[in-house]
């Protein structure tokens, strides 16, 4: 080893080198961004429920996934309190006292200060729908809903079974028909490209599969006491339980009822707009609900859910009426849930709704109420909704 | 003849020259790699390093930065003998000419300057073969124990990696564990033997029956690496290395850190004194590079009237011109073998040079209002060597090894001058005791002076 400071040629001299293969096809840079990424999706994971409750993130139900904007992870060391106040050393004309940027200004760009990285910046995770229902089911450990026994009914379908050398055009199998005409190619002197004998149809065979249907009505108290703060929570409520619904039917049709006084039917953009006015009459929400069972969702070829969103009051002369109702909605339903949307400070303690939906349900009718106050409570609501109706199905 | 053949040409002049001049320096390979190597190079710090998530967060940042303009890197060059220079493939000839010639400034710095010796010669010149094998490791121990384990390591080495002893060597043995015996009374020296004589009968005293048991440490340990893998109670040996690896690591970065004025102003000064002194150069080639050069070592950006930060390019230059012009090369040699930052700007930072330079210290308040706060040039010095302190973190030591495992740490907040943010370094004593297994606590203050102690 040379001494420092004894100037001796160097022992060869220097070169350079042009070729650099491996240099592009990997980064690590890329590499442990994506780790980043995935421990915050971990972290955001656990916060899910707070974060999911910023409620705006329900705008879409058709776009299946939801960005989040989240904050880059800081790995912390140690470091001295902020002092308030920082000094540097710059460089240019002014006297000692001089303002060089004036305050309020929250630009830090290149101000010098030990540690800030160019202030705080922000990115956006996108989140596949299904992923988060499905950590939501964890985290909140949440039963699988279970069909009803009465609609395992078997239901006969066509279903894809095997191949063909005939069939109809539509149903040409192409990557089988090149498979066959490669494998006839190997084995002849001068082939032709492809013959009749390489085509291959799908065929299909009527198979009875079980009814994985589901039907969900939700139905909305749209009268003047339901403001719009409750509607909110209503909507965000149906949503989640609409979510879980869709994860464990592999199709889930949905019916959109309103009612004041009396009920209609509204196609799921106009939902949540429809304003009512006057009293309210719920019997002809549950009407309405048991007509559109009965009309399009044959009850053994569909599980029924209902969900019903309400402030609670209903006309004391409809109570008998509304009972009446239920009772024979809830004997065609898998489960129906009573969500009460508690706005004012100033109310019984339980309501005519809640009074009905817990009759029902001590009645052992499959049934269960929860209030919403803020959107904390619709977690709580969907992890008793789906708690209850897993005892209420077994 | 082709760019990469010219350049080539170029310099191998440029070396012969700088030989002629009285540059010394091991050979260097340089390397033109693609803008993505460059910008991980500014990231990791080197070429191939241990894989952890911050960096992806500064990678990230990095990206934003230079898509924005504000970053661009023309050179990076890693010490050793050989040195290694990455030039970027994107630049033109006339800069990696010019970049050539730093980089060729760089390298005698390296060969020269003692703390770059001391790390030479204690870790061999290859620290990208030395990183590149940490790297490789701590793959195999991913691949052994699984991502999530090593990462706790590295996220409590990585976060104490500026805490080790720039002072101690690469290779530092554990502290003798008993008091160190008192001589042997067989070998006494000609005056005892004579003393001894003197008071015959009398026994000599008996040493003590047990030596005692030294407190761990001995003294406040400010190498939290060193001390955390050679006395972790229940550290794995591989959990071990990973502190080694990143505290080598640490130490090679030290002087590339402490010393950045003085080299990068030492590059540049030999950049244009070699490009000045090149007739090789075509001319509208040197006109480019000499354009390149007052583009790097500007104080300012074009059309600012001042800046919030000193450009080291800019004040390393000045002041090794200075150096050069009043008291010559020799001289300057010297100092370049002798000091760092800290000498450097107290010792040659003068008061003329600080007025022709405009140079003054600034108050930024948390409103945003900043003012030029003073001409002083005590003051000047020490705000620009404040971030440079202890490595640029806290000043942190171990005081006790307790009986039960539990690891005391000190926060020295009378020499910091304040106490530490709280959050955050609750969050490293996570990180600490995830891999330490054994409580620990930490004593600091808090915003008013009061005492606090931490724990995790």
């Amino acid at each position: 080893m040379t001494e420092p400071g004894s100037a001796s040629p160097p022992a060869r001299p220097s070169r350079i080198a042009a070729e650099t293969p491996w240099y592009e096809l990997f980064s690590r840079g890329a590499r442990d961004w994506l780790r980043h990424n995935q421990k915050v999706r971990e972290a955001v994971r656990g916060k899910l429920p707070e974060l999911l409750a910023g409620g705006d993130l329900i705008t879409n139900p058709q776009n299946r996934t939801v960005l989040v904007p989240v904050r880059f992870m800081e790995h912390a060391r140690f470091r001295l309190l902020d002092p308030g106040e920082h000094t540097g050393a710059g460089q240019g004309k002014g006297e000692p006292g001089q303002v060089l940027r004036p305050a309020s200004q929250k630009d830090d760009e290149g101000a010098g200060e030990p540690g800030t990285e160019g202030g705080e910046v922000r990115f956006v995770l996108e989140f596949n729908l299904d992923e988060i229902v499905e950590w939501l089911w964890e985290e909140l450990k949440l039963p699988d809903l279970k069909p009803k026994r009465s609609a395992t009914l078997d239901e006969p379908d066509y279903v894809r079974e095997g191949w063909d050398k005939r069939g109809a055009r539509s149903r040409l199998d192409r990557r089988r028909t090149v498979r066959e005409a490669v494998k006839r190619r190997a084995m002849q002197e001068a082939p032709l490209a492809f013959t009749n004998e390489d085509l291959r149809f799908r065929q299909l065979v009527r198979r009875s599969t079980p009814a994985i249907n589901a039907a969900v009505i939700f139905a909305l108290d749209v009268s003047g006491s339901m403001q719009e703060q409750q509607r909110r929570l209503a909507k965000t409520f149906f949503f989640f339980a609409l979510q879980g619904i869709r994860r464990q039917y592999a199709r889930v049709e949905t019916v959109f009822l309103a009612h004041a006084v009396e009920a209609w039917e509204f196609q799921e953009e106009q939902f949540f707009q429809v304003a009512g006015g006057g009293g309210t009459t719920a019997s002809s929400a549950f009407r309405l609900g048991l007509e559109v069972l009965d009309q399009r969702y044959d009850p053994s070829r569909y599980n029924a859910y209902l969900f019903y969103a309400s402030d609670g009051e209903n006309a004391s002369e409809d109570r008998e009426a509304a009972a009446g109702a239920l009772a024979a909605l809830a004997a065609e339903l898998n489960y129906a849930g009573y969500v009460e949307t508690d706005g004012s400070a100033f109310r019984p303690k339980e309501t005519q709704m809640g009074e009905l939906f817990a009759a029902l349900k001590d009645k052992g009718g499959p049934a269960g109420a929860a209030k919403l106050a803020s959107l904390d409570d619709v977690w709580n609501a969907i992890r008793a909704f789906f708690r209850d109706q897993a005892t209420a199905a077994a | 003849m082709t760019t990469g053949d010219s350049l080539e040409s170029y310099i191998a002049e440029l070396e012969a020259l700088a030989r002629r001049l009285g540059l010394d320096h091991y050979p260097v390979d340089f390397e033109l790699a693609p803008s993505s190597l460059m910008t991980e190079i500014a990231v990791y710090g080197l070429p191939i390093r241990m894989p952890h998530w911050s960096f992806g967060v500064r990678y990230i940042h990095q990206l934003v930065r230079q898509s924005m303009g504000h970053s661009r890197i023309f050179e990076v060059m890693f010490p050793g003998d050989p040195c290694h220079a990455y030039l970027m493939d994107g630049n033109t000839l006339a800069e990696n000419t010019l970049v050539a010639a730093h980089v060729l400034g760089h390298a005698d710095f390296a060969k020269n300057n003692l703390l770059f010796a001391r790390f030479h010669e204690q870790a061999g010149g290859n620290i990208i073969e030395m990183a590149a094998a940490h790297a490789r490791r701590i793959q195999q121990a991913i691949d052994e124990f699984g991502l999530e384990r090593v990462e706790a390591v590295l996220d409590a080495a990585l976060a104490l990696e500026s805490h080790v002893d720039v002072d101690m060597e690469l290779h530092r043995s554990p502290y003798p564990t008993r008091a160190p015996e008192r001589k042997d009374p067989g070998a006494k020296d000609a005056f005892h033997e004579r003393f001894d004589r003197l008071t015959t009968g009398t026994e000599a005293e008996p040493p003590p029956a047990s030596p005692q048991r030294l407190p761990l440490p001995p003294h406040p340990e400010h190498d939290l690496l060193w001390f955390i893998a050679q006395y972790g109670p229940d550290l794995e040996q591989w959990e071990r290395d990973v502190f080694f690896a990143v505290r080598a690591e640490a130490l090679y970065f030290y002087p590339v850190f402490a010393c950045q004025i003085m080299n990068e102003g030492w590059a540049s000064y030999w950049h244009a004194r070699l490009l000045r002194e090149a007739e090789f150069l075509p001319q509208p080639l040197y006109l480019n590079a000499i354009k390149s050069h007052s583009d790097v070592v500007r104080p300012f950006a074009s059309g600012a009237q001042s800046a919030l930060a000193v450009n080291p390019y800019h004040l390393g230059f000045t002041i090794w011109e200075h150096i050069a012009e009043k008291h010559g090369m020799e001289r300057a040699r010297q100092i370049c073998r002798d000091e760092d930052d800290f000498g450097f700007i107290r010792n040659y930072l003068d008061r003329e040079l600080a007025g022709k330079m405009d140079l003054f210290t600034y108050a930024a308040k948390s409103d945003g209002e900043i003012r030029v706060a003073a001409r002083d040039l005590d003051a000047i010095r020490e705000a620009i060597l404040a971030p440079k302190f202890n490595y640029g973190a806290p000043r942190i030591a171990v005081t006790e090894l307790c009986l039960d495992g539990a690891l005391v740490l000190a926060h020295e907040h009378n020499s910091d001058g304040r106490g530490l943010d709280a959050a955050r370094a609750k969050k490293v004593l996570e990180y600490i005791h995830r891999v330490w297994r054994r409580p620990v606590r930490m004593n600091t203050v808090d915003a008013t002076g009061e005492a606090l102690e931490l724990a995790a």
